[in-house]
């Protein structure tokens, strides 16, 4: 799906472990302009969440449950992920 | 849910999974929770996970892992919540019809699980404190639980 007419694409934003206490939420919806990237969707966050704006300058991020890098492009309806160092294992 | 689990790891199911008659070399890994002289006093690690893609990924590199080494049977178990010292959070069983690739195909498994797996810990020490386990290096403080 592309966005809507208008020339937007409204995705679900989710956080994790210390950035979801960063950002005091652990999800939440945002709307950004066409075309679109990931980093075009953390600098939403940063302003839309005050918590958000300590996130580092490029974390780790995943779209749709897999690894992307902050150049990508993401399209309505996406689940972004905002990833803290992996720790796994 | 097929690879993570909030109960203790148990080795025979694994075991089970990957026995078989043209396998002739099984590898076990087990990674546990650590309390060594430089680690402060760890009582346990409380594991979280972007679980959906979490259980994902691990699927991912099991089938990799089987392309790269044909043949392979491979079964893996992470677990999350509170894991107390000396328990394993992760357990790893490969067998292979030799013993090299059984090594060598464990040793992958957890080597990307490392790299891949949307997993994070946070220390729990005996004093109260807790801190999120960076890998990179730079831990931070999440004052006492």
């Amino acid at each position: 799906m592309k966005g809507t007419p208008g020339g937007t694409v409204t995705v679900r934003v989710r956080f994790f472990a210390r950035y979801a206490e960063l950002a005091g939420r652990a999800e939440g919806t945002l709307t950004v302009p066409l075309p679109a990237t990931v980093s075009d969707v953390v600098d939403r966050a940063r302003h839309e969440w005050p918590g958000a704006s300590a996130l580092p300058p490029e974390p780790l991020a995943a779209v749709n449950l897999r690894h992307v890098r902050l150049d990508a492009s993401v399209s309505d309806g996406d689940e972004v992920a905002l990833l803290p160092p992996l720790a796994g294992g | 849910m097929t690879h993570l689990t909030t109960a203790p790891l148990l080795l025979e199911p694994l075991l089970a999974e990957v026995t078989a008659p043209h396998c002739g070399g099984t590898c076990i890994f087990l990674g546990t929770v650590r309390d060594g002289p430089e680690d402060g006093g760890v009582t346990g690690i409380e594991y979280s996970a972007y679980d959906v893609m979490a259980d994902a990924e691990l699927e991912r590199i099991v089938t990799e892992t089987r392309r790269q080494w044909p043949g392979a049977r491979i079964a893996v178990r992470h677990r999350l919540g509170l894991v107390p010292a000396e328990e394993a959070s992760i357990a790893i069983a490969v067998a292979t019809p030799h013993r090299a690739d059984a090594f060598a195909a464990c040793r992958h498994v957890i080597e990307e699980v490392k790299q891949r797996l949307p997993i994070w810990k946070k220390e729990l020490r005996a004093d109260g404190t807790a801190t999120w386990v960076d890998p990179s290096g730079h831990p931070s403080m999440v004052g006492p639980q």
